[in-house]
């Protein structure tokens, strides 16, 4: 393998393992914070031993979502540095802007939440768990607006060999920046009703702080379907911006090989890039690829084969984590209307409706993880879409150097995640009295 | 002053208040295992840095961030031709970040023992390893035309670089004995000054081999005889050199902290006023040094990256202020019954 491959495969590893614990952040945050502000309303001691019992996992998974977030900056000079020369002008500055405007605050802020039980207000307190969660959605934000600029640059000029900002304004309105956004934030606030569902079904199989699990189910299970309904509306509309922005990542979501109107969409397919078509191709539905992605049954939809061999996307990869991100969205969402029924008196669900809320906590987590396959293998072969290759963009460093750390990476991250996980499941089964 | 010279400024003072905040605990966990004797006094030293630590670390996220959006080249070259030290850096700091949640989760010595020892290396090589990579940044590193290293890891650790990270690991380690001093009381306390004050002696006695090095070996000094009135920020360290020890015999740790911060960041100042106007400079051939002139962004982004920095650091200047008031009580044993402790 060469450096480019080593450095993409050391990039994916590293953003997938950061991402277990980016989504958890983000809506545990919020449910925590909510969580606190019904004890500082109302006074029932129940609430803030509901803060602090999820506040702690929250904090057990916060810890390996910082540390692995850190070395994902810097990657870009490191591996990529070719890319960050060119695009440093536009993608730089939002990197920036969220350290500054964003990342000081989280950081901050869990710290004085952390220690801050008995030294602050109860209503200080419970704003400095605010303040950490609108701060780590505000870091999705600027992180996913520098994203955009690679999905579908903006506001820019090529100038001087490189990339230069031409208009801030556009840059920071990308609109398929704002839409992936929402999905983002969205699909991890559903996580976060997930997880505390499927924890809270976890205590109730074992009647164990019926109370407690009780309130807390239902808070979780209202994020679980608000944000699992809003996720796939969004997650609509990003398939919408796709078709219009980057139509051979929707051919290779779809394995869709040759344009045409009305286009259809398979039940099941095999995608077969060598000999440009599908393998297998079974329950056709007519029409409906053109109306999911231009909202009308008979618009044309470019084909794959209407695109240069080098500027198609991995067909497979793109298709099946499409196929299995929309699969499990579904399936949450079916899970997330059980739970909402359930959430007055989740005690008294049939053992196997909680248990299936147990197996459900991963569901979330595959689903982003392969929404972020999507996104990413279905860009390539482009750094910055139609802009800058790939394989342009690489740092010229020695294979051994990549393949060194990059093995390095994988124990590390491994060995840490894992035990993260463990302390996490650990925790989750501890009584919080 | 253009824009592209305030970025420069600014981009020295963010390195410097890196190296003032997270220096101190990282100087800490580099003396705890020749410090703690106890679990207690182990426990002392990880709440000293409890609340503080994480909101240390992210002004090197903003270091690294602003040298991305102000100089990209700088950050391109920089950070892929100190490929293997910046690797170790972060695996270090990755080791170090999850100790501090990690540690405390399991009642068992042996896991103690383990995040402890995580705890020591991910503290004593950064502050090393900063050290080595910024005095290399100082006298040039072997850099050609197209931003590739002539070199390697062995290469960074001659007689200067070495001197670096011994200078940064000292600095921060007298830094960290201060700052445990002011969360302590009784023994501990007592300890931590003993430590800083006999830290102190060796500190100065590098800090002078430092300078006279640099007056030798490296082109620091050249802008400073070119301007003279640029001697005048060499005070700053100075005054720190010799008011932390002051305010140490007097017994007032706050103070001599805060003396011991000027000094920290005076020196990272020192070096950076005299790499002015390069970023990074070539030891091969001055013509290769990555400059504000040939690295910059446009002036459009240097300008809207200003109004948002003159907008959010003071306020984060602020509420870091706060929680460093809120939370500099000395750690007690309610402290560490506290349940949310590390």
């Amino acid at each position: 393998m060469d450096v480019l491959m080593l450095s993409r495969l050391q990039f994916a590893f590293a953003t997938f393992i950061h991402f277990i614990f980016v989504p958890l952040t983000l809506g545990l945050s919020v449910i925590v914070a909510v969580m606190e502000t019904k004890f500082v309303r109302t006074g029932d001691p129940t609430y803030k031993r509901m803060a602090k019992f999820w506040g702690r996992l929250f904090l057990i998974n916060f810890a390996l979502g910082i540390v692995t977030g850190i070395t994902l900056e810097f990657q870009f000079g490191t591996n990529w540095s070719r890319y960050s020369a060119f695009v440093g002008d536009i993608f730089g500055s939002l990197l920036a802007i969220e350290a500054t405007a964003a990342f000081f605050l989280e950081s901050t802020f869990i710290g004085v939440w952390v220690f801050g039980w008995e030294r602050l207000s109860p209503k200080l307190h419970a704003t400095a768990i605010w303040l950490v969660a609108i701060a780590s959605n505000l870091s999705a934000l600027w992180i996913i607006l520098a994203n955009g600029f690679m999905q579908h640059p903006v506001g820019y000029v090529i100038q001087n060999g490189r990339a230069e900002l031409a208009n801030f304004i556009d840059v920071i309105t990308n609109g398929y920046a704002w839409n992936a956004f929402l999905h983002t934030v969205t699909g991890a606030w559903a996580l976060g009703g997930f997880f505390v569902v499927g924890v809270s079904a976890w205590h109730l199989l074992r009647h164990q702080n019926v109370d407690f699990f009780t309130k807390s189910f239902r808070i979780g299970a209202g994020f679980a379907l608000v944000f699992s309904l809003v996720v796939a509306v969004v997650g609509h509309r990003q398939g919408n911006i796709v078709a219009e922005v980057q139509p051979a990542k929707l051919a290779a979501m779809e394995s869709h090989w040759d344009t045409q109107k009305n286009a259809p969409m398979y039940l099941f397919a095999m995608p077969d890039a060598k000999n440009e078509g599908n393998s297998i191709e079974i329950g056709r539905i007519p029409s409906i690829l053109s109306l999911m992605a231009f909202n009308d049954p008979s618009a044309e939809v470019k084909g794959l084969k209407d695109f240069a061999q080098e500027d198609r996307p991995p067909v497979g990869i793109t298709f099946s984590a499409f196929r299995l991100m929309v699969g499990l969205g579904t399936a949450m969402l079916v899970l997330a209307i059980l739970a909402f029924i359930a959430r007055h008196k989740p005690a008294e669900s049939s053992p196997k409706l909680l248990q299936a809320f147990v197996w459900a906590i991963p569901l979330p987590y595959l689903a982003e993880q392969a929404g972020w396959a999507v996104a990413e293998v279905g860009r390539q072969p482009w750094i910055v879409y139609g802009i800058m290759r790939t394989r342009d963009a690489v740092s010229p460093l020695a294979t051994s150097q990549v393949a060194i750390s990059l093995a390095a990476f994988f124990v590390v991250y491994i060995l840490l995640a894992s035990l993260d996980i463990f302390l996490l499941a650990r925790f989750a089964r501890k009584d919080p009295a | 002053m253009d824009l592209g010279t305030i970025w420069f400024i600014l981009w020295g003072v963010l390195w410097a208040v890196y190296f003032v905040l997270d220096g101190f605990d990282l100087g800490l966990g580099t003396i705890r295992p020749f410090f703690a004797k106890t679990e207690d006094e182990k426990r002392t030293i990880y709440n000293a840095m409890g609340p503080f630590w994480d909101g240390n670390e992210v002004w090197l996220i903003t270091a690294g961030g602003v040298t991305f959006a102000a100089f990209p080249k700088t950050y391109a070259v920089m950070f892929s031709s100190l490929y293997t030290p910046l690797m170790l850096l972060l695996f270090a700091l990755i080791l170090r970040g999850v100790t501090f949640e990690f540690r405390s989760k399991v009642d068992s010595a042996g896991w103690r023992k383990l995040w402890d020892a995580c705890n020591f290396l991910g503290s004593f090589l950064p502050a090393l390893l900063l050290g080595v990579a910024f005095a290399n940044i100082f006298k040039g590193i072997p850099i050609d035309q197209d931003g590739i290293l002539h070199g390697n890891l062995l290469t960074l650790l001659n007689p200067y670089g070495l001197a670096g990270g011994i200078l940064f690991v000292l600095l921060f380690a007298h830094h960290g004995a201060l700052w445990l001093a002011i969360k302590s009381t009784g023994d501990i306390h007592d300890r931590a000054m003993a430590l800083a004050g006999r830290l102190w002696p060796i500190m100065a006695g590098v800090i002078v081999l430092f300078l006279l090095m640099s007056y030798g070996m490296t082109q620091l000094f050249s802008n400073y005889l070119a301007h003279p009135f640029l001697f005048i920020l060499l005070l700053v360290p100075v005054a720190g050199l010799l008011l932390t020890l002051k305010y140490r015999k007097e017994n007032r740790a706050l103070a001599s902290w805060a003396a011991s911060a000027f000094l920290i960041g005076g020196t990272a100042l020192f070096g950076v006023a005299g790499i002015f106007p390069a970023l990074l400079p070539s030891s091969l051939n001055p013509a290769y040094s990555l400059t504000i002139e040939n690295s910059s962004s446009t002036p459009l982004t240097l300008a809207i990256m200003l109004g948002v920095a003159l907008v959010f650091v003071p306020v984060v200047i602020i509420y870091q202020v706060w929680t460093l008031r809120t939370f500099r009580h000395p750690v007690t044993k309610a402290d560490l019954e506290y349940e949310e402790a590390y």
